[in-house]
């Protein structure tokens, strides 16, 4: 079962994790991704960051992704859940976690759909520092991750 | 009409959240950036040519040549950085 949420609430990742196999003894693999909030970036302290993201365009990016994702891979089950709204370090901001028969088929669709939705899904982040807030600019290496699964 | 909307540091410079705006038959994005553009100012800042920019319609990601039609989502925005 593939479930997607954009929500402003913190998850649990290993309830995430649990949610996912609940009752289907033939998944022998899970893969998760956690993305967590650093209190550093590009050499500045990050005390908070505000992560903005477009309604209805979000969620539908996320489904064609994890479709693609089913589509490239016998999976049995991805689990993507992002926050937005107000973060701070530490706190979990996305999970991706894939469930399949064996590890392969999970460890390179969890690397996919972390790899798409850093580009393709439209999100934002905005961070707090000592100089005051910012814009978080898009990394180039997160466009060359992209690139490794085009076919 | 359609309505434009803007998105994180776009929205932010150009204080505006989203709009409605009258377009011709058979414009494309391209139009429309041009559109805006000509109103000078902050928008010719945001919209200039070396901007990088990322655009949607209908809430599809998709590029400056794409056809635009009455009723349509337009949306503009700065590469994305979630995850």
């Amino acid at each position: 079962m593939n479930y997607i949420a954009v929500q402003k609430e913190p998850f649990d990742i290993a309830a995430e994790q649990n949610a996912l196999r609940a009752d289907n003894p033939g998944i022998g693999a899970v893969v998760t991704f956690a993305g967590l909030m650093r209190d550093m970036n590009e050499g500045d302290q990050v005390s908070s960051m505000t992560l903005e993201h477009y309604p209805g365009m979000t969620e539908k990016a996320l489904a064609e992704i994890v479709e693609e994702a089913d589509q490239r891979w016998d999976l049995l089950g991805i689990r993507v859940i992002h926050r937005v709204g107000e973060l701070n370090p530490m706190d979990p901001i996305v999970l991706v976690a894939v469930a399949s028969a064996h590890r392969g088929e999970a460890f390179r669709a969890c690397e996919f759909v972390i790899d798409y939705l850093k580009t393709r899904a439209p999100f934002w982040k905005k961070e707090k520092t000592p100089e005051g807030e910012r814009w978080v600019d898009a990394r180039h290496s997160d466009d060359e991750a992209e690139q490794r699964w085009q076919r | 009409m359609i309505n434009v909307l803007y998105f994180a540091r776009l929205r932010e410079q150009l204080d505006t959240e989203s709009e409605q705006l009258d377009i011709a038959a058979g414009s494309t994005l391209a139009d429309v950036l041009t559109m805006l553009r000509s109103r000078g100012g902050v928008w010719a800042d945001t919209f200039a040519e070396d901007q990088l920019i990322m655009m949607a319609v209908n809430q599809e990601m998709t590029e400056i040549d794409a056809a635009v039609s009455e009723g349509d989502e337009v949306a503009f925005f700065p590469p994305v950085t979630g995850g």
